[in-house]
Order: structure tokens, then C-alpha cells, then sequence
């Protein structure tokens, strides 16, 4: 690692160990939690969009199995480590459910199974009412207190999410430039060629969907616990799509996209709705602005300005990188 | 024991008989050519030697190994290799990543995700070797999208080679390559030791003449003619479908 890219790390934990103290308000802090929450699930995405190369529209199904998963332990009773453990379980294994059925397919044939599986799922939250409560949705009386600590308070939740945040990006790091990050790489841009170099290209791409389908699942479980409430709305389509136009607007196959994606979505939705009340008017102009003017997404496009911007504004324009597989 | 035996292998797409009773023996360490006019089934051949498609009968020996039910990505670990006709390589990575790629397939420290795939010097080391090989060592560090169509036809063939094989398929070579380019890739090839059986399918009749021992002729997806160099070239019927006269 170099010294430059230590450092900003460094700053960039600082800013976000001190956010309570620098931001104006509870508010805001729970702003930030939701941006690191909805970070974790870009993440998640970004693992099968990215670096796989397989666009999920089932996502949200995920997430509100996680969510229903923690909220239907605890209202029997159980306590919240039960909850979080069988939650992470039950997840993974719907996603090993899913992943048997929609790898069957690529491309759009793996986007719409994915959909109609997550349109399942939606369907079971909103009709199943004996175990959801239907529309009306589930409460969490109370949030985990991990070795003693109370995480009532908004700031106290607030590090308990980041401390988790930091633990998956670490781990999204690490499995980006590992053997088997490569390896799914590869699987997106020349799935036939690793097939003949010896690859189980069906395998590494069902590993992959199960570690999305975790972090899925670590996102839910901080979701629900944040708002303490569950309805079928956050299993809906929408939610899905917007979890994949974070990955998107922020630089699909990057590690940084998806967290700046996130921080735009929450951002828009919350802080800017309360000043334009077409906010949802905003957000689809800057995707298209994003689309027009970065078609790789804000972080890639980003680094791309600044290298034009290096080099001196009369130089050209530094071009995108290379299609990955024109000719398929 | 022959290094690659085909026997009476049937392929068909829909009405179309691509493969037809198709035998080979190629022996261990020949140059083995394989011609035949546009749409002979060349192509389809090497896809079913290398398990890409599923034969309708026949069946494919490696070392008298039956390999006819073994998966493609199989094949690669028995040492069973191939190049591609339209250059199939990994147009974001550099040329090291790609010939890394070749290696890691082979090894199980495809499937860990805890440890750094640049750190893996061993591989490291052999992809470098494997690119010194094919004269492209000084341009490890480039993307393959910024290099010329000829280097990457000698990346291919380093990804190939890389994986040590015991049976090589080379499926057009000199494909779309200068004539300097062509002279260069033939002296990589003739390098390469007679541990490695060699099946090549080439167009260009100067150089693959000068490189094969024996040669089929594929019309139809049938073998019409096979023999060393001398009888395939004087026999009449190759002349007929060959030359078209």
C-alpha cells in the first residue's frame, strides 16, 4: 500500500470515528448510520454486479428475510444473538436457494428469475400475515447491548455500525484482491476461457452470490435494529433497483463506489427532500448527469477528471476503459 | 498408447452433420496439422476434443484416458490446453495478470479469498517465465488492450504453454499475423519441447506444412485424407478440395 493511500484511509477514519461530534444533530447521525447501512448492502450488490458481472434485481428479498428473520426470533422469544446468528443463517441459505435457481442463467435471464424470486419474497411479507403482520409490519422492542454496551442511544449505534462497516469493507478488500476475487473476475469477462483454463466457473459464481447474500444479510440485521420496525416495503422492487443504481451511480467494481452511491441515495432521500419537495426529480437528474458524464460511475469517473485534470486541461480527454467483451 | 485418440466422433446442429465418424491417433510428441476449407468442422472438432461441446457419439482419449464424460475444466487439469481462433483473453488485465490467470486455474489457490493474489511470487515468477518464453517478458506490466493484435496471439499461446500440457490445440495461430509476426510465432512453436503432442489447425499452408508431420484433411466434418506431409500433399484429393480443382 502506498504511504498516500495509508493516509487517507487514517483521515477517513478519523472523520468517521468523529462524525457525532462534527455533525449538527441527532439527525445527521442517523443519517450517517443509514448511509454506512445502506453502504454495507451496495457492497453486497457490488460482489455479484461488479466483479461478477451478474445483475441481481432480488436483493431487497434478501434483506427482508434478515430483517423478518431478527423480528419473528425475537417475537418468540429468543434473545438477540439467537436472532442475528439464525438471521445470517437463514439468509444464506435462501441465497444458496436462489443462487441453485438464477444461476441457471446469465445476463437477463439471471435479472428476471432474481426479480421474480425477490417479488416472491415480497409477496410471502405482505400476504404471510400470521408470521409479518402484513402491512402493518413487525417491531423490535428493544436493540442488542453487546458486552454491556446500550446501543439505544443514536450515536451508540452509530459506532456499532461503523465498527461492522469497517469489518466488511476490510473484507470486501481483502476478497477483491485475492486469488478467488480474481477468479470471479474472470468469470465476468471471459467466462468460456475460464472454463477451458480449468475454472469451475458455476462454482465460484454461486460462492460469490453466498458472500453477497451474507452481506445482504449483515445489512438487514443493522437495518432492522436501526429503525426497529419491518414492513414489506423495504422488501419491495424499488428497493432492489435502488440498491443497484447505488452500485451503479457510484462505480460498479470499486471498492469506494458503493459507499459514495449509498451516501448519494440517503442523502437525496432525506437531507435534500426536506428543502426540494421534488426530490425524487433531483435524484433522476443526477443519475442522468452520472450516466451522461460518467457512464463508469462517480468514484472511476472521478479519478479519470482528475488524471485529465493532471495532465493539464489542453491534453485529451483520457479515454473509459476498454468494453470488457465487445464481441459477445 | 497414443497421447490423443478420437474415435468415430458424430456432432450434429439440428439437420447439419458438423463431425462425421471422425478418427484421429495422434502420437505422443507429434505435430499433427489439421486443414480443410471454411466450414470443415475444424473449429467444432477442437470443441469437442476439449469438452466445450458433448459429442452425439464417439468417444475422446487422452493417454488412453476416456475423457468423453469429463468436463471441460477437467480436461485443463489432466493437460489438455488450447488456444482460440478469436483471441478469448482478459482485455483489462495485464499481460502477467493474464498468464497468472492460466496458472491459478490449475492450482487450488483458485477458490482463496484470504491472501493476496500479488503476493503469490512463486506464480508470479512462472507466469514471467511463461511470458520470457513467448519474447513478451519486457511488456508484463502493460494491459492487453494497449497491445498489438501479434502479441496477443503470443499471449494465448503463453497461457497455453504456461499451463504445462501434455496436449496442446493451437486453433489458427498465424491467424491475422505480419509475415514478421508469422516467422516469430513459428519459432515459438518449433521451441517448444516433444514432451507437449501438438494438434494445430492452420490456414496458412507455408508455415503449418513446415511444422506438421502428418496431416488430416477435414471436409464436411470427414476425414478425407491423412498421412505425412509428402502423402497428403500429393494425393489427388486433396488437391480436388484444397486447391479446387
Amino acid at each position: 500500500m502506498s504511504r498516500a493511500r495509508v493516509l487517507a484511509i487514517l483521515v477517513a477514519l478519523v472523520v468517521l470515528i468523529a462524525a457525532p461530534y462534527w455533525l449538527p444533530g441527532t439527525y445527521y447521525v442517523n443519517i450517517a448510520t443509514q448511509i454506512l447501512i445502506y453502504a454495507i448492502f451496495a457492497l453486497g450488490m457490488d460482489v455479484l454486479l461488479g466483479y461478477g458481472g451478474l445483475v441481481s434485481l432480488g436483493h431487497a428479498g434478501l434483506f427482508g428475510v434478515a430483517c423478518y428473520g431478527i423480528a419473528v426470533v425475537l417475537a418468540a422469544g429468543w434473545g438477540h444473538a439467537a436472532a442475528i446468528v439464525l438471521a445470517l443463517v437463514v439468509t444464506v441459505a435462501v441465497t444458496a436457494v436462489f443462487a441453485l435457481m438464477s444461476l441457471r442463467a446469465t445476463g437477463i435471464g439471471f435479472l428476471m428469475i432474481t426479480l421474480a424470486l425477490g417479488q416472491i419474497l415480497w409477496g410471502l411479507a405482505y400476504r404471510w400475515i400470521s408470521v409479518t403482520n402484513g402491512d402493518n409490519g413487525l417491531n423490535i422492542s428493544s436493540r442488542p447491548a453487546p458486552f454491556g454496551f446500550d446501543l439505544g442511544d443514536a450515536s451508540a449505534f452509530y459506532y456499532a455500525v461503523l465498527v461492522v462497516f469497517v469489518l466488511v469493507f476490510a473484507a470486501m478488500a481483502l476478497f477483491v484482491a485475492s486469488p478467488f476475487g480474481a477468479s470471479l473476475r474472470g468469470t465476468r469477462d471471459q467466462p468460456r476461457r475460464m472454463n477451458a483454463l480449468g475454472y469451475h466457473v458455476w462454482m465460484i459464481r454461486f460462492c460469490a452470490c453466498l458472500f453477497s447474500g451474507l452481506l445482504t444479510a449483515v445489512a438487514g440485521i443493522l437495518f432492522v435494529y436501526y429503525n426497529q420496525f419491518i414492513s414489506p416495503q423495504a422488501l419491495a422492487l424499488t428497493a432492489s433497483a435502488e440498491v443497484v443504481l447505488m452500485v451503479i451511480a457510484g462505480g460498479a467494481g470499486t471498492l469506494l463506489g458503493p459507499v459514495v452511491g449509498a451516501a448519494l441515495v440517503v442523502i437525496m432521500k432525506n437531507v435534500v427532500s426536506a428543502y426540494i419537495a421534488r426530490w425524487n426529480f433531483m435524484l433522476g437528474a443526477i443519475f442522468v448527469a452520472i450516466v451522461i458524464l460518467m457512464p463508469e460511475g462517480l468514484v472511476p469517473g472521478t479519478v479519470r477528471f482528475c488524471r485529465w485534470v493532471r495532465k493539464g486541461l489542453w491534453g485529451p480527454l483520457p479515454r473509459i476503459a476498454a468494453d470488457p467483451e465487445p464481441g459477445r | 498408447m497414443t497421447a490423443l485418440s478420437v474415435r468415430g466422433l458424430e456432432k450434429s446442429f439440428g439437420g447439419l452433420r458438423v463431425t462425421r465418424e471422425v478418427n484421429l491417433d495422434v502420437a505422443p510428441g507429434e505435430r499433427r496439422l489439421i486443414i480443410g476449407p471454411n466450414g470443415a468442422g475444424k473449429t467444432t472438432l477442437f470443441n469437442l476434443i476439449t469438452g466445450e461441446l458433448r459429442p452425439d457419439r464417439g468417444s475422446i482419449l487422452l493417454f488412453d484416458r476416456d475423457l468423453t464424460r469429463t468436463t471441460s475444466r477437467r480436461r485443463a487439469h489432466l493437460g489438455m490446453s488450447r488456444t482460440y481462433q478469436i483471441i478469448t483473453l482478459f482485455p483489462r488485465d495485464t499481460l502477467l495478470r493474464n498468464v497468472t490467470m492460466s496458472l491459478l486455474g490449475l492450482t487450488p489457490l483458485r477458490w482463496n479469498p484470504l491472501v493476496r493474489l500479488d503476493a503469490q511470487q512463486h506464480l508470479i515468477e512462472q507466469a514471467r517465465t511463461a511470458l520470457e518464453r513467448v519474447g513478451l517478458a519486457h511488456l508484463a506490466a502493460r494491459p492487453l488492450s494497449e497491445t498489438s493484435y501479434g502479441e496477443r496471439r503470443r499471449v494465448e499461446i503463453a497461457m497455453a504453454l504456461a499451463q504445462n500440457p501434455k496436449v496442446l490445440l493451437l486453433d489458427e495461430p498465424f491467424a491475422g499475423l505480419s509475415v514478421e509476426e508469422r516467422r516469430e510465432v513459428q519459432k515459438l512453436l518449433a521451441d517448444i519441447p516433444r514432451e507437449v503432442t501438438i494438434v494445430m489447425i492452420e490456414h496458412d499452408m507455408d508455415v503449418a506444412l513446415g511444422f506438421a508431420e502428418r496431416i488430416s484433411v477435414l471436409h464436411f466434418g470427414e476425414v478425407i485424407v491423412e498421412g505425412t506431409r509428402a502423402e497428403v500433399v500429393a494425393n489427388p484429393r486433396t488437391r480436388e478440395i484444397y486447391l479446387g480443382e
